[in-house]
């Protein structure tokens, strides 16, 4: 592909490339992301391609191809890329073409072409085929040749995997405009819509894909997002609750066919129970019960049974504990409490299953809101999140010059120094002489920034005194009073348990603590019910510039407390 | 950006208050941090553009900016892993009761110490290497005995049941108390300590209070082996029980197998607690402390018994004295008032002898005054008036009026001066209402 094309000819779209399943989307003329249906039909894509005979198999076609034809399909390989063999996990694709190793980094040895002989096809080869398909279904659809992308990545893709799926995509025809966050697109996606109030707030992106699950910690801050702390993990996946569902119906087959083969002894049979749990799986996201169908599952015996929804949620409960207890991990690393958590956006496939909202929704105070479908008939498709993210940021930049795009996110531009302590003013209360903080800048805001607060006076209104103020988030506990010792169960066995289940939870408040104090200012002769307007514009050198003056009248007070940090970029 | 909306009414402004242009600077914002923001929005775009300002960056530029910025994602650490024994490597999965899960994850080091993130790290080291499409890539054989043994280990250690049914039975964790020997060799807190901190795993409550040093004060050192005492355990022993036979055929066997496992369970949870306890006793009996405490609080007993004694010593003394001492003031008072007495006698002699005295000089002065006769020998009918006269003077007087009355008569040698001394004397008698006008004829 030539570097020829330039801004004015361009034509991008937004493309998740997922281990399990990818996406592409666009943005409309009205400024509204639309994911695209490929030539099956579908929107979440397995990112699986498969040869037959020479020919290439790609998405859901190719998913199928796993049952007959595994040797010459390749699937779960997007985390291989860029990555030197000795450090890949190759479990997921173990199932399908085998990793492996091509000097030092990874292929797959298939049969690709009409002729009788396998070929080692590098990962990123791989990935370019696959990364053409995209292009090809989304040209399709658009009726005009896709030029150029924004892709999504997990934020610890590293450089060299970044450089590596760039290049897959020139290959394919693509120019990477710009890789983004997948947690960050998906906030994108929700703030992209037209009903999205700007606020400050702590956002919490827990996303249960098919190989992983990935959350990310992002302080929101007047549509400026900041990751604050993330976890990887790769042992919470939707493979293992397909996994879960599997060993049960095995057994149940099992059960029913005493002399049968487990199925998952026989390489196809195992294939055929996978593809159908996920199948069940999906099912059990709206229904309240499944059926399981499968002709021939292992020698020859059709088995069909069907399962509720509160049985899978039975079978996976271990594992949506596990995803819960990924989340509250990563709050804590961000060094915040759960009461800080404004919101939790549920991402991936595995997002819609309605046991996993409800479970990471238990681990959080009721002031935290879990956006899920099952929680919110308003939540986006959670597989879709990451690529409405990526087509809304391709349009934004999509006439941007290269050179513009690379000076925008060049670290001079967006490492930036953020608050450290909240800022606010001290208000009166009826219990509290000394003052109440109220925030009007969150700590973990970037700088530079301008915010406005418009604050009450005393009934009387009459001269008032406006200090500005740091303040800390405290976490207010307060131990329940004991209750009185219940009388002694019959049965002594299980009282430990019961001690447990019966301690009173303690009650946990989110206060503010005041700081160091910044400035006074007075306002004189507010009129009776008048209102007073602060703007604070804070600089990266940390000096501020704050106007005062009463909503309505004439004059005001203005000052400035010097910064002293020599900041990034300030000049 | 919304406007931040505050209800609660702003301070009224104090009395006194004042500012230059009303407003006065008093402190600087906290430091900042350096972070990350994400390029995506057109927020972001609007803050690039107005940062670049047309600016272009160097690589120095980038290098400098990302100098201090706080790192999100979290660097790979080599060390979760440690290298297999090559018999372990030989091991059978079907074998994996038997197995040191903590050995096969590499993470011996941590055990039941070690954190569902740290199990998860260790096993991806352990897959990324074992994994049988690994050894394939090396020409190896499609053996996956090992990778097997290592999923189990995953399994069993990232359930927490599972894990600490492993845990309860995990020997390789356990620290054997050290000898009353090996104790007292000064060793005691650090031996016994490890001890304590092994046994604490199985404990309900967390966190386990600590053994300490020789500087515990007496409430932990209680507090701590009051804990032990009621020391509350999850152990469990169902790791070791025997297979259940898994067949519907055989009923009454699957029964006689299960009974026997919870009594085997049973037994061993006994003698677990009675191991415990008697772990304690040992460590309490050779606690130092124990007997330091037990001796400070002898001390502080013999103290107090002594300082009440002593007081009481003190007190006794102290009446004593007092006794003494009125004693000695009652002598002093007595001896004052006999001498006082003495005195006073003494004196009523020498005014008697001096009366005595005066009476003879009053006599004489009668005398020499020709007992008051006008003039030639006084006959004796005069001398005998006069001197009853002045006989009775005397006795109307008392010792003091005596003494003056001689005063005056003392060297007086005129009858006629004399006759009136004793004239006013009577005069003065009279108007004292002591004698009659007249009474005293031999001076009317
Ligand atoms: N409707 C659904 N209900 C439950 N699970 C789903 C649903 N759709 C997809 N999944 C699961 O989500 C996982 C794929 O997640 P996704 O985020 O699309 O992929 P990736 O692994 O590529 O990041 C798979 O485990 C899939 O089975
Ligand atoms: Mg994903």
């Amino acid at each position: 592909m030539s570097e020829g094309t330039g801004p004015a000819q361009r034509v991008a779209i937004g493309i998740s490339f997922g281990n399990s399943y990818s996406s592409i989307a666009y943005t409309t003329g009205e400024g509204k992301a639309e994911v695209i249906a490929n030539e099956d039909g579908d929107r979440q894509i397995p990112s699986i391609l498969s040869y037959v005979d020479g020919e290439e198999l790609h998405g859901g076609q190719a998913k199928s191809q796993i049952v007959r034809n595994a040797k010459n399909t390749v699937a779960y390989f997007r985390d291989f890329l860029g990555q030197e063999f000795k450090s890949i996990d190759p479990t997921a694709a173990h199932q399908s073409a085998h990793a492996v190793q091509h000097e030092s980094t990874v292929a797959f040895k298939i049969r690709d072409t009409e002729e009788e002989k396998e070929n080692e096809v590098t990962v990123s080869t791989i990935t370019s085929r696959l990364l053409k398909r995209l292009r090809q279904s989304a040209s399709d659809y658009l009726g005009k040749q896709v030029t150029a992308a924004v892709i999504t990545v997990p934020t610890n893709f590293s450089d060299a995997q970044k450089d590596a799926l760039n290049k897959a995509a020139k290959e394919a025809g693509i120019e990477v405009l710009q890789f983004i966050n997948e947690p960050v697109a998906a906030v994108l996606a929700y703030d992209a819509r037209p009903d999205a109030k700007l606020a400050d707030k702590i956002i919490v992106v827990a996303d249960l894909g098919g190989t992983r699950s990935d959350v990310a910690v992002i302080a929101s801050r007047g549509g400026i997002y900041t990751i604050l702390a993330t976890v990887h993990d790769y042992e919470v996946t939707g493979l293992k609750l397909d996994q879960v569902l599997m060993d049960y119906f095995a057994k149940e087959f099992l059960k029913k066919n005493k002399s049968a083969t487990d199925p998952r002894e026989d390489t196809r049979g195992l294939a055929k129970l996978k593809l159908e749990c996920e199948a069940v799986k999906k099912a059990l996201s709206i229904g309240s019960s499944a059926n399981f169908s499968v002709e021939s599952l292992v020698g020859g015996i059709d088995y069909t049974a069907t399962i509720n929804r509160t049985r899978y949620d039975l079978l996976g409960n271990k594992l949506f504990a596990a995803f819960s207890r990924l989340v509250l991990h990563a709050v804590e690393k961000a060094k915040l409490d759960p009461l800080d958590v404004t919101e939790i956006i549920l991402a991936g496939g595995n997002a819609h299953t309605p046991k996993v909202a409800s479970t990471v929704g238990a681990a959080f105070p009721e002031t935290t809101t879990v956006i899920a479908p099952s929680t919110n008939p308003a939540a986006i498709n959670p597989s879709e999140l990451p690529v409405r993210g990526a087509a809304i940021q391709a349009s934004l930049i999509e006439e941007f010059d290269v050179e513009d795009i690379e000076q925008s996110t060049h670290p001079m531009v967006t490492v930036t120094p953020h608050l450290s302590q909240a800022i606010g003013v001290l208000c009166i209360s009826g219990d509290e002489s000394s003052g109440v903080f109220h925030p009007i800048v969150d700590a973990e805001t970037s700088l530079p920034v301008r915010r406005t607060a418009i604050i009450a006076t005393p009934r009387e209104g009459g001269d008032v005194l406006i200090k500005l103020a740091e303040g800390s988030r405290h976490i207010k506990v307060t131990k329940p009073e004991p209750k009185p010792k219940k009388e002694k169960a019959e049965d002594d066995s299980d009282d430990s348990d019961e001690d447990e289940s019966d301690e009173e939870e303690e009650l946990r408040e989110k206060t503010w603590k005041v700081g160091k104090i910044l400035s006074e200012a007075a306002i004189r002769g507010v009129k009776k019910g008048g209102k007073v307007e602060v703007q604070i514009n804070i600089g990266a050198d940390l000096g501020v510039n704050a106007i005062y003056r009463e909503v309505g009248g004439k004059g005001g007070v203005r000052g400035i407390i010097q910064g002293g940090k020599a900041a990034n970029g300030s000049a | 950006m919304a406007t931040v909306q505050v209800s609660l009414p702003l301070p009224v402004l104090p009395e006194g208050w004042t500012a230059e242009k009303d407003f006065k600077p008093i402190g600087s914002l906290s430091a900042a941090n350096d972070r990350n923001i994400e390029p995506v929005g057109h927020h972001f775009l609007a803050h690039a553009r107005r940062k670049r300002h047309k600016r272009t960056f160097s690589e120095d530029d980038r290098i400098q900016a990302q100098a201090n910025v706080k790192k999100v994602e979290d660097e790979d650490d080599g060390e979760i892993s440690e290298p297999e024994d090559p018999l372990m490597l030989q091991r059978e999965a079907k074998d994996w009761k038997g197995q040191d899960h903590y050995a096969v994850l590499g993470i011996t080091k941590y055990r039941w110490r070690a954190t569902e993130d740290q199990i998860k790290k260790a096993h991806r080291k352990k897959v990324l290497k074992h994994h049988p499409d690994k050894k394939a890539a090396k020409g190896g054989t499609e053996d996956d005995q090992f990778f097997k043994c290592i999923q189990k280990a995953t399994e069993v250690l990232l359930d927490p049941v599972k894990r600490r049914q492993f845990d309860s039975v995990d020997e390789a964790a356990d620290v054997e108390p050290p000898s009353k020997k090996d104790t007292q060799k000064g060793n005691f807190y650090k031996l016994w300590g490890k001890v304590f901190e092994a046994e604490g795993r199985f404990s309900t409550n967390q966190p386990v209070p600590k053994l300490g040093n020789d500087k515990s004060s007496k409430e932990d050192v209680e507090n701590f082996y009051n804990f032990w005492y009621n020391f509350n355990s999850w152990r469990t022993f169902e790791y070791l029980d025997e297979d259940v036979p898994d067949d519907n055929e055989n009923r009454d066997q699957k029964r006689h197998v299960e009974r026997k496992n919870q009594n085997a369970r049973r037994k061993k949870k006994t003698e677990d607690t009675i191991r415990l306890r008697k772990l304690v006793d040992d460590a309490l009996a050779l606690d130092e402390r124990i007997k330091k405490f037990r001796q400070a609080e002898h001390a502080q007993k013999n103290k107090r018994r002594l300082e009440k004694e002593a007081e009481q010593k003190r007190l006794a003394e102290e009446a004593e004295k007092a006794k003494a001492e009125e004693a000695r003031l009652q002598a002093e008072k007595e001896a004052a008032e006999k001498a006082e007495k003495a005195d006073s006698k003494k004196a009523k002699e020498a005014a008697k002898n001096a009366a005595k005295k005066n009476k003879r000089v009053i006599r004489a002065a009668v005398k020499d005054a020709n007992y008051f006769h006008a003039s030639g020998d006084a006959p004796a009918s005069q001398i005998d008036a006069a001197l009853n006269d002045a006989d009775a003077v005397i006795v109307k007087l008392d010792n003091e009026q005596i003494a003056a009355l001689t005063a005056k008569l003392n060297g007086k040698k005129d009858a006629a001066a004399i006759t009136q001394v004793f004239k006013d004397e009577v005069k003065s008698l009279v108007a004292a209402g002591k004698a009659q006008e007249g009474e005293l004829k031999s001076l009317s």
